[in-house]
């Protein structure tokens, strides 16, 4: 179970719509599967339809949350005109198996936001809980 | 020789030790799909193998993050 608190789920989903048609990205840190922070990144493809994160970003943001005790725990991404559903490429570029994928769908009512552990090319949904 | 690994003590049998080999002892299947910070500085990809690493050395690794719709 991944528990994000609500005004983080807010949060990016606000990025999301101000980056659309673009896809939005960014991580998600915390502690034991708990999220308290976000990290807003930039998607250097530019693009409606594909997402990378900035390496350069990555490490501070992963140097920055590691400073304050905190793990980077998901990646997430925002899906503009399709569900929150993991793609074939989503999948296929899942190379770190220790991460938890989130995608936020602007398309879908109420901005779905759903989680998945993906290894070896398979896709596994968990559960998301929205706090506070 | 000790050396810290994403944020991590770890301790290496050898004396000399590749970032390529460290990749493998952490067990990353896919090192060209990695990005390598040794000591705060990007290590390109083609230097995995050739740059070695020194006692204390702090190495971060961290995997390529993306997807999409289509192929990149």
């Amino acid at each position: 179970m991944l528990k994000i608190p609500r005004k983080i789920v807010n949060a990016i989903i606000e990025q999301g719509k101000r980056e659309a048609p673009l896809e939005a990205c960014g991580y998600l840190a915390g502690e034991d599967g708990v999220i308290s922070k976000h990290y807003e990144m930039t998607n250097v493809d530019a693009s409606e339809e594909h997402f990378s994160l900035d390496p350069k970003e990555q490490f501070a943001a992963v140097k920055g949350s590691r400073s304050e005790g905190l793990d980077i725990l998901a990646v997430y991404h925002s899906h503009p005109a399709s569900p929150a559903r993991p793609s074939n490429e989503d999948i296929k570029l899942a190379y770190d198996p220790n991460i938890v994928y989130v995608i936020v769908s602007l398309q879908e009512e109420n901005n779905a936001v759903r989680a998945f552990n993906i290894k070896k090319g398979i896709a596994k949904e968990m559960t998301v809980n929205v706090k506070g | 020789m000790k050396v810290k690994v994403n944020g991590n003590d770890q301790a290496l049998d050898k004396s000399e030790v590749s970032v390529a080999e460290l990749l493998a002892i952490n067990s990353v299947e896919m090192p060209d799909m990695v990005s390598v910070q040794l000591n705060g500085e990007f290590v390109k990809k083609e230097n995995y193998v050739n740059t070695y690493l020194n006692e204390a050395d702090e190495i971060d690794f961290l995997y390529f993050m993306g997807g999409g719709r289509r192929s990149a």
